[in-house]
């Protein structure tokens, strides 16, 4: 079978999984609900700041919630060892990983569909700027998060701590990729500069870290 | 199935080492060559120095009377943390080694006989929200299969009910590791590798897990057996190696004899578990020995 | 060994002086800032040896993960730690520098805010050494050195960009400030001390990983006991020797 084969018929066994498993799923969105809740009391502008601010609150609450998602995602190969079934096939590690990053992918897309009207309704967001240029920033950043997620959270799951672990190797990489999505979407949200810079730098971001993760996965995968 | 060579020759006692007929296989690649194997934890020696050679099987040699079946079943034994399930774990390319080497199939490199070998773990391998068939039909898919067909030959093999919709999870435990097997075994491989299939499973699944296992060995496949309840396979099993504190410590033909299922010399007591299917005819089990008790 | 250490060690004990004689006496005091900028002597050099030795770790990382040595394994371990100490000098004389002279310990300059998270990438990079179970640590961390460093040019471009838009007062006195040629002699000098005193510390942080590698390999060659065999370790490509056709009959019972 082809690496993109088995990548989706692991996909697809994901999300089939995901959906029979729905408690954590909305245990998952009610997290992501409370952060959002949580930030509103913490931080209280006027319509005016809050266009500056949301970019940052919007993103950090985003991180959180994916977090969560990676870390779910990779504790269900565990559970019951499943994963060294995956292990002693011979199936390339590679499709694991894809299936594994395009399905966090898709988790987190729908918790941050779901956060955003909630954010918009309590700040009253309104873009200045063109709001299509928001979705490419979504994109665009949440494959930046997610495709580094997924690899650590596999390297995490290895170790002693292993809820702690994936946030305190995740964050440090990616603040590069966090200050192009802040910066981002503040500037079209107040309409006061282009993401053009972002928006490329994003897309650099995501190309050379796919390419380590797809390049290494293996390796960390069969370490034991 | 070759009626003859059912069963362990009887010729040779317990605890002797290998005898001249296997000497002749050893000619051709061995299936399984384990060299020296070493696996730490830590400071922690797992396994110490493991060697043994497991000879390929041969159809050729099956038809002389007194010989093996074409198969093999191999019975690993050992107190627990004797290192028996890191063996087969490094065995079936889970683990990496520390030191030594581990031959399968002719590689070195156990990725490239994936496809040929079968493994089933002390935990289920099975995804708890999914029925069989999907569990099945996503396993398969690894090795290439797609047609639904063998997904339900191998569950019906395990002698359980493909059509079942319900979560593997709210399987009972015999049921489950029976699914596990028969993931195992999708792929048709030439080496299985099972570390307790019969854990916490009841008698009636045990028996019939025990019956195909026999099965499948006298197609000509290589099963290695990691066991507490060695009695259930006492039957089919042709050679049994106890680990000890990580080293091999003994090689025997069939089990040895202070595991040997106690009242097996009463095996013309109805009562037997061996005669509930000799009136049916039952193949590949063997006849229980009648006089003695010796192998 | 003893020897060439004592040797070496005063050596940079040499250079380290001279480089203060250079620094504090030598070199003019700056027109703007006074004699609060003589930090800068220290400050750049760290900077400087901080970032070879993070580029160190990278190099031997991808060697480990390509040879699988314990040499290899063992330099990352020390860059990343000597790393670590010299880039937090960093961070510590820059708000020191920048307190007496803006009023602000900190400025989130794209320097320093570089600097910073580069601090933060290695300094996960030891948590997850320490965490790390097993034979795996090694394999994962190197792994994780190398996302790390693939990432430092982005986080320098991506600060660098945000500074442009974002202005605020630079502490290390900008792209284009020219320095006095007393005062670059004064900076090269403790670059040199400073080096040779990184290139100590990690020598011996190098042995001290040999030897902790060494006393695990004889615990666990213990554990193998008196009646094991011992067979050949897998080169260095991970595999094993190739396979001895001798027919083995196992170990005989007992």
């Amino acid at each position: 079978m082809t690496v993109m084969a088995v990548a989706r018929r692991t996909l697809a066994k994901d999300l089939r999984l995901e959906w029979r498993a729905k408690d954590a799923v909305n245990s998952m969105l009610f997290f992501a609900l409370l952060v959002v809740v949580i930030f509103s009391f913490s931080f209280d502008p006027t319509a005016e700041e809050s266009r500056r601010i949301a970019g940052g609150l919007v993103w950090v609450a985003f991180l959180f919630a994916a977090v969560v998602a990676l870390n779910q995602t990779w504790a269900r190969e565990l559970r019951n060892q499943v994963l060294d079934a995956y292990r002693v096939s011979p199936a390339p590690a590679v499709s694991l990983f894809l299936a594994k990053a395009v399905g966090n992918f898709i988790l987190v897309s729908v918790l941050e569909a779901l956060m955003t009207p909630l954010f918009i309704v309590f700040y009253n967001l309104r873009s200045v700027g063109p709001a299509y240029q928001l979705l490419v920033i979504a994109v665009l950043g949440t494959w930046a998060l997610v495709v580094n997620g997924t690899f650590f959270a596999a390297i995490s799951i290895r170790t002693r701590s292993r809820e702690i672990m994936l946030p305190l190797i995740l964050f440090p990489i990616s603040i590069p990729a966090l200050l192009a999505m802040v910066d981002a979407t503040t500037s079209v949200l107040t309409g006061e500069a282009s993401p053009r810079f972002w928006m490329q730098l994003l897309a650099v971001y995501d190309v050379v870290f796919t390419t380590v993760c797809l390049a290494l996965f293996d390796t960390v995968i069969n370490a034991e | 199935m070759p009626a003859a060579g059912g069963c362990a020759p009887t010729d040779a006692g317990p605890g002797s080492s290998v005898d001249t007929s296997q000497q002749t296989m050893a000619n051709t690649r061995p299936v399984v060559s384990l060299q020296g194997v070493v696996r730490h934890f830590g400071r922690f020696a797992a396994l110490r120095g493991v060697t043994a050679e497991f000879p390929a099987p041969t159809r050729a040699t099956a038809a002389r009377a007194g010989d093996p079946a074409p198969g093999r079943l191999y019975l690993i034994l050992g107190e627990n943390g004797a290192g028996k399930s890191t063996l087969l774990r490094i065995m079936a390319g889970l683990l990496k080694l520390t030191r030594g080497s581990v031959t399968m199939l002719g590689a070195t490199d156990l990725r490239e006989v994936a496809a040929r070998v079968g493994y089933m773990g002390h935990a289920p391998l099975l995804y708890d929200e999914l029925n069989a068939m999907e569990n099945l039909r996503y396993f398969a898919g690894l090795y290439g299969i797609v047609d639904d067909a063998r997904c339900q030959a191998a569950i019906r093999l395990v002698g359980l009910d493909p059509e079942l919709k319900r979560g593997v999870g709210q399987y009972s435990q015999g049921m489950r590791q029976r699914i596990s097997l028969a993931r195992a075994i999708v792929h048709d491989p030439e080496l299985l590798l099972l570390d307790e299939p019969f854990s916490n499973v009841d008698v009636q699944s045990a028996r019939e897990m025990a019956r195909l296992l026999g099965n499948m060995r006298n197609d000509g496949k290589t099963i290695f057996v990691v066991t507490h309840q060695p009695a259930v396979l006492e039957a089919v099993a042709d050679e049994s190696l106890l680990l000890s504190a990580g080293l091999l410590a003994a090689r025997e033909r069939g089990l040895p004899e202070y595991m040997k299922f106690p009242f097996s010399q009463h095996a013309d007591h109805p009562d037997h578990m061996d005669n509930d299917n000799k009136d049916k005819g039952d193949d590949g089990a063997c006849p229980s020995p009648v006089e003695g008790g010796e192998r | 060994m003893k020897r060439s250490f004592t040797f070496f060690a005063l050596v940079t004990l040499g250079l380290l002086c001279y480089a203060l004689y250079q620094g504090m006496v030598v070199a003019p005091t700056e027109s703007t800032m006074g004699d609060v900028q003589r930090i800068f002597y220290y400050h750049l050099p760290h900077a400087w040896v901080a970032f070879l030795l993070f580029f160190t770790n990278f190099l031997a990382s991808i060697w480990y993960l390509v040879r699988r040595t314990q040499q290899s394994d063992a330099l990352a371990l020390a860059s990343a730690e000597v790393g670590v100490v010299f880039c937090t000098v960093v961070l510590v004389t820059g708000p020191l520098w920048a307190r007496p002279v803006w009023g602000i310990w900190w400025t989130w300059d794209a320097r320093l805010t570089s600097t910073l998270v580069l601090w933060l990438i290695y300094v996960s990079y030891l948590v997850l050494r320490r965490f790390a179970t097993g034979a795996q640590t090694q394999v994962l961390a190197a792994a994780l050195a190398i996302f790390g460093f693939v990432d430092v040019p982005i986080v320098y471009l991506s600060i660098r960009y945000f500074r442009t838009q974002h202005p605020q007062p630079v502490i290390a006195g900008g792209e284009g400030s020219g320095l006095d040629p007393r005062m670059w002699t004064a900076v090269l000098w403790n670059l040199a001390g400073f080096l040779s005193f990184a290139l100590l510390l990690i020598w011996q942080r190098y042995r001290l990983a040999l030897s902790e590698n060494a006393v695990e390999e004889a615990h666990a060659n213990r554990a193998l006991g008196p009646e094991a065999e011992m067979p050949a370790k897998p080169d260095s490509r991970g595999f094993a020797p190739e396979y001895d056709s001798a027919p083995k009959v196992g170990n005989k019972p007992r």
